[in-house]
């Protein structure tokens, strides 16, 4: 079967994997006391996750806050040591790179960070922040080499050069976020972790900076992973879409799928909890609001981690813990009552 | 019907380093009794400044009140001195702000801050206060509401903060609640949860409420009727209806533009407002939309558009607007 393709005829096709990540687990200690620190417990931030991010595709990882989802990028990132688990790319195991591969790993992985208020030093004009990559790789030495560049990245990001020499806090928020795209793209990474990239931005704002993400990507060839919660965004963007909940692969699936027949009750709730601005879609909508909190990671429930907030749970989802089972092509979730549902469109 | 809340030409203005700006420039619009009516805008549009002037909350200096009126129950409150002011903030009108971390006060007891005010107000006893308070927990859905009086707010999750907010809006039972960004700080399935929930005991109650937000999602699901609000001034309103069904500002149609939607196909290109969000300090002449407008003429910068009304419940501060009325219709 041949998939309209949501690109727009574009011809790209996800390739290999670029990065994999094999049962990943990031376990935080909770520590007790004043001089004698014991560990009292663990906060179990991502706790056994699985996934492929192929070359050229753009994979969304959703959930709610504390879900885990940003800790995954922060372990891809090499910004935390996981507790166990591998994570893979280009077939490489990135725990076993030396100062040298680490140093090219860092140059084909980068980041764009939620707020671009903080992700920028303050204290340095748009040239230096934008060359300083190109500094520390030692990609270019002169200075006038390094302007040029600049200019380049600024004008590929819509910025205009009589930017650079200027300070973070003399521009707009979106100016500011795209200083930071600039910034990532300074080294062309194969990977970039958007991590709520547009979340903290004004609604037409917002719309500028996906469009131009979604063009860099094109113009690129880059593969991203797209951390977000606002699941409108991240349908418009990418091409696959993983969910998270406390710490646990929920459902992963081809864009398209997950959105016309979600499986797991928890993405059907999620879809359901985003209003659609039209008011007359919205009167006719049922709107499936979920109970209760999200749990502690440090506690988490036992058996499927969502039996607490699920209206399908019944003993078995209090002691059984589901396995991510294959429910269609390219489709994936994780509950125990999946087979005994009719796949409904949402 | 008369209003219950009408807000006319009201001017605020705060000077700043750079100069004087005017963050709210005649804003006016109007609350019904029971109603559910939305502010909508990105920031810096004026739609919390002119909410918060409401309860007189804009801190003074920098900021001030430099014109225009605010008929509450037909009384301008404007003209309230102090003292007066006071007995309206939570027993008149009530308010909940967007982040219930910093709005609740950390060393005092969700008991002590909740009963506050119905003692202040309603002269109810402390017992009775206490009675009244975990009834107004039950009705928000708290579960145990005996021993989280005891509680301090750190004790509990932001959108249990924010029940505990909408029950101490509710406490003196005003009949107009403002609630600014209600729901921005919290999860996507906890604020539908808070959403819900208001807009349940709103009807029920019959409290008319103001909903500030930058969300066109929750405006569509919630709002009766709807302010748009571009660099401190309604740009459009009417009913949500027809504003959802015939925007006809360019900045409504732009905004209603950029957002990626559930209910469109999955690839249907956003079309984004050009430009920047306008600099209160350096407003060009004339309509302030006109950098960003596509539909700019030479009209729009020799003068600034009125509010006029355009059709049947809708109104819109455009010269061009009779134009696009109905031809962005779906």
């Amino acid at each position: 079967m041949t998939m309209v393709d949501p690109d727009g005829g574009s011809t790209r096709r996800p390739g290999k994997p670029l990065l994999e990540l094999c049962d990943l687990r990031k376990h935080f200690p909770i520590r007790q006391g004043a001089l004698f620190q014991r560990t009292v417990g663990q906060a179990k931030a991502v706790d056994g996750v699985s996934l492929t991010i192929r070359r050229g595709e753009t994979l969304g990882l959703v959930g709610e806050s504390g879900c885990g989802k940003s800790t995954i990028g922060r372990c891809i990132l090499k910004l935390e040591e996981p507790t166990s688990g591998k994570i893979l790319f280009d077939g490489a195991d990135t725990a076993g790179f030396d100062r040298q591969d680490t140093a090219a790993f860092r140059r084909r992985v980068q980041a764009i960070f939620q707020d671009p208020f903080s992700s920028l030093n303050p204290r340095m004009k748009v040239e230096d922040i934008v060359g300083e990559p190109l500094l520390v790789h030692g990609v270019e030495r002169e200075h006038s080499a390094i302007a040029a560049r600049v200019r380049r990245l600024l004008d590929v990001c819509g910025l205009s050069a009589g930017l650079a020499d200027r300070y973070p806090h003399e521009m707009s928020g979106g100016q500011r976020q795209r200083v930071g795209i600039a910034r990532a793209l300074a080294l062309r990474p194969d990977l970039i972790i958007c991590d709520e990239a547009v979340s903290a931005l004004d609604v037409s704002i917002q719309a500028q900076i996906i469009r131009l993400l979604e063009d860099l990507r094109d113009e690129f060839d880059l593969t991203y992973l797209f951390i977000g919660h606002d699941l409108s965004v991240v349908r418009h963007i990418c091409h696959r879409v993983a969910v998270m909940y406390l710490g646990k692969l929920v459902e992963l699936s081809d864009c398209d799928r997950l959105f016309e027949t979600p499986q797991h009750p928890y993405t059907k709730a999620l879809l359901s909890a985003v209003p659609v601005p039209d008011p007359e879609i919205e009167e006719r909508r049922e709107h499936q609001v979920l109970t209760g909190e999200i749990p502690s990671p440090t506690n988490p429930p036992s058996g499927c981690v969502f039996h607490t907030r699920c209206p399908l749970a019944d003993a078995d989802c209090r002691s059984v813990v589901p396995e991510l089972k294959t429910v269609g092509p390219d489709h994936a979730a994780a509950c125990l009552k999946i087979d005994q549902r009719i796949t409904e469109p949402a | 019907m008369t209003a219950l809340l009408e807000i006319k030409d009201l001017v605020v203005e705060f000077s700043t380093p750079g100069g004087t700006i005017r963050a709210a420039n005649a804003v006016s619009y109007d609350v019904n009794p029971g109603e559910i009516v939305a502010v909508v805008g990105e920031s810096g549009s004026g739609k919390s400044v002119t909410a918060l002037s409401i309860l007189r909350l804009i801190p003074d200096p920098p900021g001030r009140v430099c014109g225009g009126e605010i008929l509450f129950q037909g009384e301008n409150l404007l003209q309230y001195n102090e003292e007066q002011i006071r007995q309206v903030r939570g027993r008149r009108i009530g308010m909940i702000f967007q982040e219930p971390m910093t709005s609740l006060n950390p060393v005092l007891s969700i008991g002590r801050q909740m009963t506050e005010a119905m003692r202040l107000h309603l002269g109810l006893t402390a017992a009775q206060a206490d009675a009244k308070a975990i009834d107004l927990l039950k009705l928000v859905g708290i579960s145990d509401p005996e021993s989280r009086l005891k509680a301090y707010p750190h004790h509990l999750s932001g959108g249990m903060r924010q029940r505990v907010m909408i029950a101490m809006a509710l406490s003196c039972d005003p009949p107009l609640i403002i609630a600014d960004e209600p729901t921005t700080a919290l999860d996507v399935t906890i604020q539908a949860q808070i959403l819900e929930l208001m807009k349940d005991l709103c009807r029920r109650l019959g409290v008319a409420l103001v909903i500030i937000t930058h969300n066109l999602g929750i405006v569509a699901r919630y709002a009766d009727r709807v302010n748009v609000m571009y660099a401190g001034r309604v740009v459009e309103r009417g009913g949500a209806r027809e504003i959802y069904r015939r925007p006809s500002h360019p900045y409504t149609i732009g905004l209603l533009n950029s957002v990626p939607r559930l209910d469109r196909p999955r690839g249907s290109p956003l079309d984004p407002i050009p430009g920047n969000p306008p600099d209160l300090t350096l407003l060009p002449s004339g309509c302030a939309f006109q950098p960003r407008c596509t539909h700019c003429t030479a009209h729009c910068a020799a003068e600034a558009p009125a509010l006029l009304p355009l059709g049947q419940e809708h109104w819109s501060a455009c010269f061009e607007s009779e134009g696009l009325y109905g031809v962005a219709a779906k």
